[in-house]
């Protein structure tokens, strides 16, 4: 991952974790904050383009209607997590090849071939 | 044609029911994809063939001749209605093919670059971890590869962690390295292809999951040079059961219902500890062989025989 995709990470962690939405030059002075980063200074314009990016990737939402615009997380923080765990569990409609787990699903007929498996191995440990 | 048709049917079939692919994945996912390959080139080859016939005598020939009198917009003398019919059916047959490869695999890049951005988010990288080893703040047990060039990630969840111990969590993670670093999905891509450009083709199915049991062997016997057997099997019958319990605690009985039924088509678990249980005797220096020889015929046999016919 390239800085601008921890600069994505930091952002997006400020505004899951605000009430309202954030001005660029808020979220500027939040990553000032040596809590959260620690890091340099950075410019607002640095700070509008990673907005930009994560709003084109669908993260973010730009409210027009207020000056200077306000920016707000799309979804929230454990929406994104389901999102993300519904894709690798394979609870969506659209399955891909894109992933592959290390243990798919299991019937329970399955479940309890592998628990007798479990006790096999158990035993022959002992 | 006779070529076409053993590969299409009984062949596959045999492969699928065979005891010896457990012991050499490998070998096996080498002669399944020989299989597919030369299936595919026999059975576009022999149709046309079949509806070259009238335009010349050898298979060059004739494709010059076809491509004169497409040209022309002319028929040559002799042609019939089968024989053109075959033609269609072979460009349809080997378009569709190809295309819906094309789109397998730019649907499968298109996800994965969204699944990358979200994992980037979402998930911290594993502390005194070099190789791109993430975890994800969720509590069922979950290890999966992301493949990606040089942003491959391995993927634990935090329910894995703390499900599995040390020993058992290296195993996890070397299987996963196998898969990236053996370039698994795109094997697997590939039979998904297949498998759903030609649906109604029983084979396809048996194939796509022969494949994919396949490369979790290849996988499995990379971590066995990390961690011993049963602790490889332990961590696989662990997670196994254990996501179970967490599908049906927490999701409606119609998800549960879903989930299992997939399965039932593809059981990918029981094979690989029962594996790793038994002492399974290698193939011989024979066997290995043997299936090299019928992997490296089934490359050469059907171009020699079409291009002789």
């Amino acid at each position: 991952m390239g800085s601008l995709g921890v600069l994505e990470r930091l952002l997006m962690d400020i505004l899951w974790s605000s009430e309202r939405p954030l001005t660029a030059n808020e979220l500027r002075d939040a990553l000032l904050d040596p809590a959260a980063t620690g890091a340099k200074p950075l410019a607002t314009t640095t700070v509008l383009t990673v907005l930009s990016r994560l709003e084109q990737k669908g993260f973010v939402s730009r409210d027009r209607e207020i000056r200077p615009h306000g920016y707000s997380a799309v979804s929230s923080r454990a929406q994104h997590t389901a999102e993300l765990m519904h894709e690798v569990l394979g609870t969506t409609s659209d399955r891909t090849a894109t992933l592959a787990r290390f243990i798919g699903n299991v019937s329970p007929q399955e479940a309890q071939t592998l628990r007798a498996l479990l006790e096999g191995v158990d035993s022959a440990a002992e | 044609m006779v070529l076409a048709v053993l590969l299409a049917w009984p062949v596959p079939i045999l492969l699928a029911g065979a005891g010896w692919p457990s012991t050499a994945p490998g070998l096996a996912l080498a002669l399944w994809q020989s299989i597919a390959l030369a299936g595919g080139v026999s059975m576009i080859g022999s149709l046309l063939v079949f509806g070259l016939i009238p335009f010349g005598t050898t298979p060059v020939a004739a494709l010059a001749g076809l491509a004169g009198h497409v040209i022309a917009g002319t028929l040559p003398v002799g042609a019939t209605l089968p024989g053109v019919m075959a033609l269609c059916l072979a460009l349809i047959l080997g378009a569709h093919l190809l295309l819906n490869l094309g789109m397998t695999f730019l649907r499968a890049e298109r996800q994965r670059r969204r699944h990358h951005t979200l994992i980037g988010l979402l998930s911290d990288p594993l502390p005194f971890d070099s190789e791109g080893t993430r975890v994800i703040d969720h509590a069922a047990p979950i290890a999966y590869c992301l493949p990606g060039g040089t942003r491959s990630a391995t993927v634990l969840s935090r329910g894995l962690l703390r499900l599995l111990d040390a020993d058992q969590l290296r195993g996890v993670v070397a299987h996963e390295r196998a898969h990236l670093r053996q370039q698994h999905h795109l094997v697997l891509l590939a039979f998904k292809s297949w498998h759903s450009a030609l649906p109604w083709f029983p084979i396809a199915n048996r194939a796509e999951n022969a494949v994919a049991l396949l490369v979790e062997m290849m996988a499995d016997d990379q971590a066995r040079l990390e961690v011993d057997d049963r602790t490889l099997a332990r961590a696989i019958a662990l997670v196994g059961t254990a996501h179970l319990a967490e599908v049906s605690g927490t999701q409606s009985p119609r998800a549960v219902a879903g989930a299992l039924d997939e399965t039932s088509s593809a059981d990918l678990v029981g094979p690989r500890v029962s594996r790793l249980m038994g002492d399974t005797p290698a193939l011989g220096t024979v066997g290995r062989g043997a299936v090299l020889a019928a992997t490296a015929g089934l490359l050469v046999l059907p171009p020699v025989l079409l291009l002789t016919s």
